[in-house]
């Protein structure tokens, strides 16, 4: 239709293409950043003062130029990260030769394309909405390139992008329900595809595990089949760690034979839906029952995913709270949960000695270090200070205080100085419930260390010296602690601020398990409660084609009903509902006759009608036609349409 | 095989030769396709369902099935943007051979949709793009070459629109019972006019004539425009006619005998009309004797196109 743009389109274009590619600018180099916006600039100016686009020759050094960039900063030019920049860049450059309605055709499917681009790195509700909105104004300017000639206000622009929208959402939701959904990447998916996820490693050092706690993160969400444990038996297990090299602690390479166990009480049974994290590891209250689909569990009940956990997993898991393991453990991991780095922490080899000496017992060697913490000063901050060499020595003799890594790593160290196997757990304690979702959140801030110790005749038992020193940390959660001052705001128990947390959390959740939780088991478990169990693709693609003719045929129903002319004279309203009775009993008047030809064509053939098609002309030509239309005359003519029966 | 091929597009495309009157665009008189646009929009929404299959995003899923639900939408829509409306013929201004008609066609919107870019062309390459209000009109207007005096009918006109995403071409076509008149081309400026005849029997004495400024009189149609008293029209707000006085106006007779005979037909007529044209332009009054018919001495505007019709339709 149109050849050029103008000016309006230019602006509208350039605008759709920085709403999409702004939330890329917290992940993009800076660089690439900057000459995109300089590039989004410079065609704006370009447009305004009504100059002539830069020469090709330009815009390709520019290319070359920012591939090199591009691979000098990822080392690839594919993957995700690398590729995004390139895109952007492109997208931008794009701009700076789009001359004709086609070359904006082709940078408003890039745009689109850009769009699904900033799905890899966040598909939260705001994001969603917020790309909607993208999508909308991108539809608009392609509905502005094809006007002939730009209208006068963005109000039919953006009405028509809304109304085309709003139809296609139907079809939309049963392609999305019913697109038979595929399990797994169709090819190995980039390495950097899910960077920068937090949780839990299978290291921990001094501080790592506050840091942890400083973030809102949620690590997964739990809905309980069964009743809900009290807060203080909610250990999620983690990474469990076995060897310490002084500062660290790490978790061992070796696998060993897996240990009996015997379960007492009740099972408690659950959904865990983790988020991504990037490692392997699946959360499960101590002690988990059983394994996950595609997992498996280490010899100290750690699961353990097959692949990285990149998307968010679903899968169903029951525990046994009350439990005894490994009581008849090997002597090889009995010795390594033993070893201590040689030369270091001399006064606490020597304090653990002393409590051999005084107390005998494994089990009373405990409770005295319990009693320890509990009594002589020790105190639970999120601000330790900076610990030395001998970073436990320190920190029970000198510091004395610390965070859960600092007591469950000072009291393995104990214990192991005292002749007791012991390793340090990593996970999650406690969580949130959700009242409004009906399930409970675990978030980053929630991470815990704790420890196990080997008994005999008892196995592995958890001792969590944490609840020696701040019991309220294990009863009540962190907010509740001492160390609830350092947290951010949201952490803090403020009624108004909770409910409002708790509200959007329960949005995030349905979103999460409804939206992208929907996966081909989703999906299968949807079908078949409608009563599609082993629904093959060939039903699902017969479904879906039966359904979107339905849809399209309503829509063309609806769309095509406004096109029913409106006559606003009653006269003629009544004319034609006459004309329209005589069509039906096959009479239609022809599209020159007159309404006295008509008439008396009529009478011809059905003389009984004589009359009252006589009488009906009669007034209409007078009203059409003659000088006194007469507002009771008017009613007549319509009472006579109404009333006639050919 | 050709012959097969025709007798299928007719039946495809509903032709049936031209229409009197309105033709109404009836969901059957439309037909739909998409654009090459359209082809790489359907490209695209492949490769991001490729894309949200391999990276699990169910986000990437509800936007590429939320596009293509546009993409589906925008067909109705298109559609709906021929469908409904009155086309009929509007005035058409005639012209000389070798020049090109302008046919005019009026596009009606009867229905409460406003109707945008929607475009009339002929012969694919050179289109008229209108927009037609909600219950309203527009005159869309099909260039066709005038090779040939005589009557000239538009033909098979397309009527499309790719509004409103231009993934979608719509069209219709419309055969309209309508012509416009091709006079014949002029022959080159510069031809000298036949030998003038004084006029009959009041031709001595004083009458109208060309020289002498003899006072005003009321303008009628018909009247050359270069006699209107410009200046009083300007001051009296009314059209007034000067009258001249002078020798007794001659007059010409024109007519094919004064054309040298090797000449062939339209060659002759091309003359006469270059003639005709001057003679109006130099105020003569002038008179056509053709075989089929004979037009008195005459001037003005009318006069001159009853004239050139005559030649035209020779």
């Amino acid at each position: 239709m149109r050849e050029r743009l103008d000016l309006r389109d230019t602006v509208w274009l350039t605008a759709s293409v920085f709403l999409v590619a702004a939330p890329h600018v917290e992940r993009l180099p800076s660089w690439v950043s900057l000459l995109a916006g300089m590039l989004i600039v410079w065609r704006l100016y370009l447009a305004r003062s009504k100059r002539e686009l830069p020469h090709r020759a330009l815009l390709v050094v520019i290319v070359a130029g920012v591939t090199a960039g591009v691979y000098l900063q990822y080392a690839t030019l594919f993957g995700r990260d690398a590729g995004v920049a390139l895109i952007v860049v492109m997208l931008a450059l794009k701009l700076l030769e789009m001359r004709t309605v086609r070359d904006a055709t082709l940078l408003i499917f890039l745009a689109y394309f850009l769009v699904i681009t900033n799905f890899l790195y966040s598909q939260t509700l705001p994001t969603a909405l917020y790309m909607l909105a993208c999508v909308w104004f991108i539809t608009a300017g392609m509905i502005g390139i094809n006007f002939s000639r730009a209208p006068r206000s963005v109000g039919p622009q953006l009405r028509t992008s809304g109304v085309l929208l709003l139809q296609a959402t139907p079809l939309m939701l049963v392609l999305f329900v019913l697109f038979p959904r595929v399990e797994g990447p169709l090819w190995g998916m980039p390495t950097d595809a899910q960077r920068g996820s937090t949780g839990l490693s299978d290291t921990m050092a001094p501080g790592s595990l506050s840091q942890l706690t400083l973030s809102d993160a949620v690590a997964f969400r739990v809905a309980f089949k069964s009743p809900v444990p009290e807060l203080r038996r909610l250990y999620w297990r983690g990474p469990v760690l076995w060897d310490y090299d002084g500062r660290t602690w790490r978790a061992p390479r070796a696998r060993y034979a897996r240990p009996s166990y015997n379960t007492e009480f009740y099972p408690v049974d659950y959904t865990v839906t983790v988020e991504p994290h990037g490692k392997v590891w699946l959360f499960a209250l101590d002690l988990p029952g059983r394994l996950p689909p595609r997992a498996l569990a280490t010899t100290d009940f750690q699961l353990v995913s097959a692949e990285p956990v990149t998307t968010r997993v679903r899968y169903e898991m029951t525990s046994f709270l009350d439990y005894t393991y490994g009581i008849n453990e090997s002597e090889d991991v009995l010795q390594r949960n033993l070893a201590l780095p040689e030369g270091y922490n001399p006064r606490t080899l020597a304090l653990a000695s002393r409590l051999k000496r005084q107390h005998g017992s494994d089990q009373a060697v405990m409770q005295a270090a319990f009693a320890m913490f509990g009594s002589q000063g020790f105190t639970y901050t999120l601000a330790p200070p900076r610990l030395g060499e001998n970073s436990v020595d320190e920190f029970l003799f000198d510091t004395r205080s610390g965070f859960c890594e600092h007591y469950s790593s000072a009291f393995v160290v104990l214990m192991r100085a005292a002749g007791i196997p012991a390793r340090v757990v990593t996970g999650y304690l406690g969580g949130e419930t959700n009242p409004i979702g009906d399930y409970v959140i675990v978030r980053q801030a929630d991470a815990h260390a704790w420890a196990e110790v080997w008994l005999r005749g008892r196995g592995w038992v958890r001792a969590d010296p944490t609840a020696a020193v701040s019991p309220a940390r294990v009863e009540q959660g962190i907010g509740a602690t001492g160390a609830a001052s350092a947290l951010p705001l949201f952490m803090h128990d403020n009624p108004v601020l909770r409910r409002m947390r708790l509200t959007w959390d329960s949005v995030a959740n349905t979103w999460n398990q409804w939206v992208l939780g929907y996966t081909a088991e989703r999906q299968r478990t949807l079908l078949s409660r409608v009563g599609l169990d082993d629904a093959t693709w060939r039903t699902l693609a017969g479904l879906l084609l039966a359904a979107t003719g339905l849809i399209v045929l309503v829509l063309a129903l609806v769309t095509l009903r406004r096109l029913r002319v409106r006559v606003h004279d009653p006269v003629s309203r009544a004319y034609l509902a006459f004309c329209a009775k005589l069509a039906r009993r096959g009479l239609a008047r022809d599209a020159a006759e007159g309404p006295l030809t008509y008439a008396d064509r009529v009478t011809k053939v059905r003389p009984d009608l004589g009359t009252a098609v006589g009488d009906f002309v009669a007034l209409y030509v007078a009203l059409r036609y003659g000088d006194e239309p007469g507002e009771d005359n008017v009613g007549r003519l319509r009472r006579l349409a109404r009333d006639f029966q050919p | 095989m050709q012959a097969a091929f025709k007798r299928l597009s007719t039946w495809l495309f509903q032709l049936r030769g031209p229409e009197r009157g309105e033709v109404v665009l009836v969901q059957r008189r439309i037909f739909i396709l998409p654009t090459r646009a359209g082809v790489v929009f359907a490209f695209v929404l492949m490769l991001m369902l490729t894309g949200s299959i391999n990276y699990q995003l169910s986000l990437g899923f509800i936007l590429t099935f939320l596009l293509a639900g546009v993409g589906i939408s925008a067909m109705i829509h298109t559609f709906r943007n021929l469908a409904g409306l009155h086309v009929g013929a509007a005035k058409t201004a005639s012209v000389f051979a070798g020049e090109t008609a302008r046919f005019g066609v009026s596009l009606r919107n009867p229905t409460r949709t406003p109707r945008y870019s929607v475009a009339l062309t002929r012969d694919k390459v050179g289109s008229d793009v209108v927009d037609i209000p909600a219950e309203g009109d527009a005159i869309a207007t099909a260039a066709v070459p005038a090779a040939r005096r005589g009557r000239l009918s538009p033909g098979r006109l397309t009527l499309y629109t790719r509004f409103p995403v231009g993934l979608y071409y719509a069209w219709s076509y419309v055969e309209l019972d309508t012509h416009c008149l091709v006079y014949p081309r002029p022959a080159p400026a510069g031809l000298p006019l036949p030998p003038l005849q004084p006029s009959g029997a009041e031709g001595a004495g004083h009458g109208q004539g060309h020289d002498d400024f003899a006072g005003l009189r009321e303008y009628r149609p018909g009247d050359s425009l270069r006699h209107v008293a410009w200046k009083t029209a300007a001051r009296e707000q009314v059209l007034l006619t000067k009258q001249f006085s002078g020798l007794a106006p001659s007059q010409l007779w024109l007519s094919l005998d004064l054309v040298p005979e090797r000449l062939g037909l339209e060659e002759k007529l091309s003359r006469l009309t270059r003639w005709v044209l001057d003679a109006h332009a130099g105020s003569i009054a002038y008179g056509l004797k053709l075989p089929q018919a004979t037009i008195d001495i005459g001037s003005g505007v009318a006069h001159r196109d009853r004239c050139l019709e005559a030649l035209a339709l020779v």
